[in-house]
């Protein structure tokens, strides 16, 4: 069923469906995908948009437009796919790339669309994230109309200061209806008593303990409930179901979060969907669809994406060698107890035991896992050593940037550090009522890094713009716990 | 080809150039990209604007990354923490921004920079002209702009699709409803009313840093003039002894020597006036820059006259900038002053250097004349 018509050249659709057949022989499954021949003036339009044909008016987009367009005229990089995570998906093609360049490009989004299709942290995004996209920009342009400008703009970048918070598992949480709310007048609960027998009554429960009883109950009864009940990663719903907004604001607010959700799995998913994506156009190309004559270029050009400067890490080059070690490792049957416990280097070394459950091992690791998860279980110290990794810091004495290690336990923390919630702060909303006055107070899970202190006062700023009371943020300052307060008009820090 | 994003951009280089959303300029920070030009590398800037957010400071972090290398190499060297080994800095860091501006920004910012009034033009309309030009096709129209070509393709493509057609006997008979005419549409041009007249002392006396200031100023009130007008004349003399026109090249190299005589400068600016320019229809500018070493006071007499005369009626401004010469007196611009005390039409500037530029311009054009 194709209910949208293909705009692409006849030639090019053909390729299209030649490599489509022969990824559907590999077992990739995926959604229609459209492609889009585009200028370069267009696609970096498009790319300063993530990917999107339109978007609300803002000035973060000229800014990111500005920096492609500088780097094309320059000649820094250009933009070799891009696709939209929605169904059908879309995808782009640049107007006078070779046709080498476009094959590669085609069989890359396959397995893009692939991973989106069938990975489990996309599951829950919005599949007509294209239509929901042009809504917003309209629903903007009207507020736009309607307020000016300047104002809509300055909640939407107020906004952006909070993009980060929120929770991306959360779409996965199922709540069973909502809590049920407690009765105004709820009968006092009957008062605990010692079992006793009749006559014992007086003398197990005295009148005293029933009095102290009573005096418990009746505290926590009186005792204030929080909102939150428990700490609320989600601050951006909990602002749009607690803040006073106006309606433009909370349609913003609202705006802002749901365009966040949608790119969050993207974000997770980083190394794992380009190395999926990378491991697919490769195999694709050379085993289906290359002609001899393009072997040299399109090997020239995966060199390209695969390359990996000294000290840099490639998220397309890490993914890919990953996954083939894991299949390597299936179809080896390096795997299990027998293969942790081994010691023995040679035996390791030439350790096969002919299973060929890699390509399913890949699969599965392409259904279940994210970046962390990846990294996590199949990150293994002789992937470490074979792929020559390391870890670097600023040495703060030379100011130097340098390598400060090889060693595999370390590596590994600080990659899946970095890769926990996007190497982003953990950030609660802690209690709304805060001092009962009213005012907000978050709580950063301080995990051994500050919080950038002179940008965390400016998004307290935003946040108080939003709460429109004083705003709180607890956190660790020089292992010292402090509370960062802005009430409005100043800032303040006191040891909390 | 204009872009839907065209105006996000717009407004993104409007912030970084601190004309809108000031408070968002605290955030910029000015990247910078290291690319290549022919063979020679250029630094490309890439003002960044980040949005604070809740995340973790900087220090030490550093990363994973892939590699050959030992322990202790250097990735990438750098400044040792300030804190450390120096003094605290106390003053706030300086950022350079770098904007690219086209010449029409570049006036506008000069305009607000220097709080420059908009000129009123001459109380008279514009004049204006109107210029047709032929921009499609269109279906009806004088037979006399008929598109012979369009016509026939137009009867070619009806007999095609309703089967008339016979490749055999190719004969194609255009009907009245596939006659194409040429359409046009009406452009008003603007004729360009105003005129500049750049008069510049090449004696002796001036050295090349005089004519450096001299140049410099012309430059910016050129470049202001022109956002003011839609076209706009300029014309250029030089004087020694004598006075003769020349073009825009010459008239910021020539080098001469020889006396000064400012009379003879001001006979061929009243004359260029009389002849070229009717004063009812123009408006006009007459720049003059010398180091006020005049050849003898009967010389400045003469001026005097010339300028009363002639010259001051037909203008919107006259505007007389003098460069510090360490040869010259500098009598001149007293003498100026003195004679027309209180007279509007007359502006007088002394440029020392090149920091004092920018008050003669406003000295010049901040009165909107």
């Amino acid at each position: 069923m194709q209910h949208w018509k293909s705009r692409l050249p006849a030639y090019l659709l053909d390729i299209q469906r030649e490599i489509e057949d022969h990824a559907r022989g590999y077992g990739l499954d995926f959604w229609d995908v459209s492609f889009e021949i585009l200028d370069y003036k267009r696609m970096q339009e498009v790319a300063a948009y993530g990917g999107f044909p339109a978007r609300y008016p803002h000035w973060r987009f000229g800014m990111d437009f500005d920096r492609l367009s500088k780097s094309h005229v320059y000649g820094l990089s250009q933009i070799y796919e891009m696709v939209i995570n929605n169904n059908p998906a879309y995808a782009y093609l640049l107007e006078g790339n070779s046709l080498v360049d476009q094959k590669m490009v085609i069989a890359h989004v396959l397995g893009h669309v692939d991973f989106f299709k069938n990975n489990y942290f996309f599951s829950r995004s919005n599949r007509h994230m294209i239509d929901e996209m042009a809504n917003h920009a309209t629903r903007v342009r009207r507020h736009i109309e309607r307020l000016g400008l300047e104002k809509v703009e300055t909640f939407i970048d107020s906004c952006l200061c909070l993009e980060n918070l929120i929770d991306p598992m959360s779409p996965f949480i199922v709540r069973h209806g909502a809590e049920p709310p407690a009765p105004e007048e709820a009968p006092p609960p009957e008062l605990p008593r010692l079992r006793a027998k009749g006559y014992m009554e007086h003398f197990i429960n005295p009148p005293e303990f029933l009095e102290k009883q009573r005096h418990r109950l009746d505290a926590e009864r009186d005792k204030p409930r929080k909102t939150p009940r428990a700490p609320e990663r989600d601050v951006l719903q909990f602002l749009l179901d607690h803040a006073p907004l106006e309606l433009w604001e909370r349609d913003l607010l609202s705006t802002v979060r749901e365009e966040a959700y949608y790119f969050a799995p993207q974000r997770q998913t980083k190394v794992l969907n380009e190395g999926w994506a990378a491991y697919w156009h490769s195999k694709l190309l050379t085993e289906k669809v290359l002609k001899p004559s393009e072997v040299v270029d399109y090997a020239d050009h995966n060199a390209g994406v695969l390359a990996t400067a000294p000290g840099q890490f490639n998220p397309y080059k890490v993914g890919l060698t990953l996954l083939r070690h894991i299949e390597e490792r299936w179809n080896k049957g390096r795997f299990g107890k027998e293969w942790n416990e081994c010691d023995d280097y040679d035996a390791r070394r030439t350790w096969d035991k002919h299973l060929g459950l890699g390509r399913q091992k890949i699969f599965e690791v392409r259904r279940l896992c994210d970046d962390v998860t990846l990294l996590d279980e199949y990150f293994t110290a002789e992937f470490c050593a074979e792929n020559q990794f390391f870890s670097f810091s600023r040495d703060e004495r030379s100011g130097n940037t340098q390598i400060d290690s090889r060693e595999f336990r370390k590596i590994k923390d600080k990659l899946l550090f970095q890769l926990t919630n996007f190497g982003e702060p953990f950030i609660y909303v802690e209690d709304a009522n805060h001092g009962n006055r009213g005012e907000l107070l978050l709580t950063h899970r301080h995990e051994g890094v500050d919080l950038h202190q002179d940008h965390a006062r400016a998004t307290l700023e935003a946040l108080a713009r939003i709460w429109h009371r004083p705003v709180n943020l607890r956190t660790l300052i020089h292992d010292k716990p402090r509370v960062l307060r802005y009430d409005g008009s100043a800032h303040s820090d006191e040891p909390g | 080809m204009a872009l839907r994003i065209d105006p996000d951009h717009r407004r993104f280089r409007d912030i970084v150039r601190g004309k809108i959303r000031q408070n968002l300029r605290q955030y910029i920070s000015s990247g910078e990209l290291i690319g290549k030009k022919g063979d020679k590398t250029v630094s490309i800037p890439m003002p960044q604007i980040d949005v604070p957010r809740f995340h973790f400071g900087n220090q030490g972090q550093g990363g994973v990354a892939q590699g050959p290398g030992q322990v202790g190499d250097v990735l990438a060297p750098g400044e040792p923490d300030e804190n450390g080994a120096g003094k605290a800095g106390s003053q706030p860091g300086e950022h350079a921004l770098e904007v690219e501006l086209s010449l029409e920004e570049l006036a506008e910012i000069l305009g607000q920079e220097l709080e420059l009034p908009r000129i009123e033009p001459k109380g008279k309309q514009r004049l204006i002209t109107q210029k047709d030009r032929y921009v499609g096709i269109r279906r009806a129209g004088p037979e006399s702009l008929r598109h012979f070509k369009r016509t026939f393709r137009q009867a070619l493509r009806r007999q095609i699709m309703m089967g008339q057609y016979d490749p055999k006997r190719p004969l194609v008979v255009p009907v009245r409803e596939d006659r194409r005419y040429r359409s046009w549409r009406t452009v008003p041009m603007r004729q360009s009313n105003a005129l500049m007249i750049f008069i510049m002392d090449v004696s002796g006396s001036m050295g090349d840093e005089q004519k450096e200031l001299v140049r410099i100023e012309s430059f910016w009130i050129d470049t202001w003039l022109r956002t003011q007008y839609d076209g706009l004349e300029s014309r250029y003399i030089v004087h020694d002894a004598t006075a003769r026109e020349v073009d825009r090249d010459t008239f910021f190299r020539t080098r001469e020597s020889g006396g000064t005589m400012i009379s003879s400068a001001y006979r061929l600016c009243a004359k260029m006036i009389a002849e070229d320019f009717p004063a009812s229809e123009w408006n006009i500018y007459p720049f003059q820059f010398s180091d006020g070493d005049n050849w003898s006071s009967d010389d400045t007499l003469a001026c005097m006259e010339i300028l009363k005369r002639d010259i001051l009626p037909a203008v919107n401004l006259f505007c007389y900038g003098q460069v510090e010469s360490p040869y010259g007196t500098g009598q001149f611009i007293k003498d100026l002053d003195d004679v027309f005390r209180g007279e509007e039409l007359l502006v007088t500037s002394e440029i020392k250097n090149k920091d004092a530029i920018a008050d003669s311009i406003r000295t010049f054009l901040g009165k909107g004349k």
